[in-house]
């Protein structure tokens, strides 16, 4: 019986490891051109965008296509100037994580947009993050405002429960959705609040295409 | 090896299209309604469930098969399982190879396919008791009845909810869209007018089946 077992799993997974080796470059290629999209549609009345590394050195224009670590990407309007940043974001939804990518914008300190690049929240209640109109409304001018020694928010972004929204900073959760809009904010809150700190002097390097 | 519990049958027609047709798991064995009421608001997820279901369908067949003189008959449901978590893996791989947004609408429902109890379903009533090419014979014409019944929900959803067929305007500009068809109750009313169409269609025959027995009974 140990045998049959051991021999099943073994089989099974030597079947699944292959698949995985065999179908992962194709899929980083889908990734990167969903984000690619998803760039164009966080940042409002854009014409082009460039991928930047941050790291302890500061920003390093990289090659999106091979590039690894944490990546920021510019986008700016038809005269070459900066109109916005994005970023990934990534929190545990309901069933799994839930990847994002949002858009945001210096001029106003606030977050213009989010896209789903990755969920499988339950069909018909979680889901809903990514179509929601209601829901995805709060995500035109999220504040993201830093403090003025420009080490964290100004206000941590939090998911309130449905209707309860009163601040700018407030994220209106979708009723029946409820762990799924609190991952959204979680992942927001997180992602600026470590992401915005490192990038506030170093914005200046993005302004003008490259 | 014990031998088989029964004489090898010979591999005829019906063992293809009982699947199709006389066992639908979807119309008549009602088997695997989650899928079937979830994913079928477009004719392209119907395929491509339909699709992925088939080969999950065809492979822990085959494999249950195969290992069906070796699998001890204590953990035969998990070792099932197991091969058929297999399969799904792969895949829900093969998937997010092909297509993200094909991927993001079918959700969570690929992983569910294991869960699928027409699968688990072949592999216990069928799978484990026959040969190889028995089981791939009948598991595919299971997969093609389940498919066909995707398809059957999915194009009329599809027509009546977005007025497209696969994508392509099917009406004219001044279609007005059911918009309920593409969502959940939607399925619920398509699956029940299939439903009664092949109950009716059933009833039909065995009542001229009857009515031909009087006649040849004088």
């Amino acid at each position: 019986m140990i045998r049959t077992l051991a021999g099943v799993a073994m089989l099974s997974g030597l079947l699944v490891v292959l698949t995985y080796q065999w179908t992962l470059p194709r899929i980083t290629e889908n990734k990167r051109l969903a984000v690619q999209r998803a760039v164009f549609k966080v940042i409002p009345g854009i014409t082009a965008h460039a991928a930047f590394r941050l790291d302890a050195d500061g920003l390093t224009r990289v090659n999106e296509a091979d590039a690894t670590g944490t990546l920021v990407y510019a986008g700016y309007d038809q005269a070459g100037q900066l109109k916005g940043m994005a970023a990934e974001a990534a929190a545990r939804g309901y069933q799994d994580v839930i990847r994002i990518l949002y858009g945001y914008s210096p001029s106003c300190e606030c977050i213009t947009g989010i896209t789903i690049l990755q969920s499988t929240e339950t069909p018909g209640l979680g889901d809903k993050i990514g179509t929601d109109p209601k829901f995805l409304a709060n995500f035109t001018a999220l504040d993201a405002r830093l403090n003025t020694g420009r080490t964290a928010l100004q206000h941590a972004i939090v998911t309130v429960k449905h209707g309860k929204k009163t601040e700018p900073w407030q994220i209106d959760a979708i009723s029946g959705a409820t762990i799924s809009s609190k991952a959204i904010g979680k992942m927001l809150n997180d992602s600026t609040q470590t992401l915005l700190p490192r990038l506030a002097g170093r914005t200046d390097q993005l302004r003008r295409q490259p | 090896m014990a031998a088989d519990p029964k004489p090898a049958q010979p591999i005829t027609m019906d063992t293809f299209l009982d699947g199709v047709w006389r066992e639908n798991p979807v119309f008549v064995m009602l088997l695997g309604m989650c899928p079937v009421l979830a994913v079928t608001n477009s004719v392209a997820n119907a395929i491509a469930m339909g699709l992925a279901t088939t080969f999950v369908l065809l492979c822990s067949s085959a494999l249950v098969s195969l290992l069906r003189n070796a699998i001890p008959k204590q953990v035969r449901i998990a070792t099932y399982i197991v091969i058929i978590a297999t399969f799904v893996t792969i895949v829900d791989y093969v998937i997010q190879a092909i297509s993200l947004d094909l991927y993001n609408a079918l959700g969570a429902f690929i992983q569910l396919i294991v869960v699928n109890c027409i699968i688990l379903g072949r592999a216990e009533a069928y799978a484990s008791r026959h040969r190889m090419t028995a089981s791939l014979v009948n598991s595919l014409g299971m997969g093609a009845g389940f498919s066909l019944a995707l398809l059957c929900l999915g194009s009329v959803r599809e027509l009546l909810g977005n007025g497209t067929l696969l994508g392509f305007a099917v009406f004219g500009e001044r279609f007005q869209p059911w918009s309920i068809m593409i969502l959940p109750p939607g399925g619920f009313f398509v699956l029940g007018a299939w439903l009664l169409l092949f109950a009716w269609l059933k009833e039909r025959k065995a009542r001229a089946a009857q009515k031909g027995e009087r006649i040849h009974g004088t």
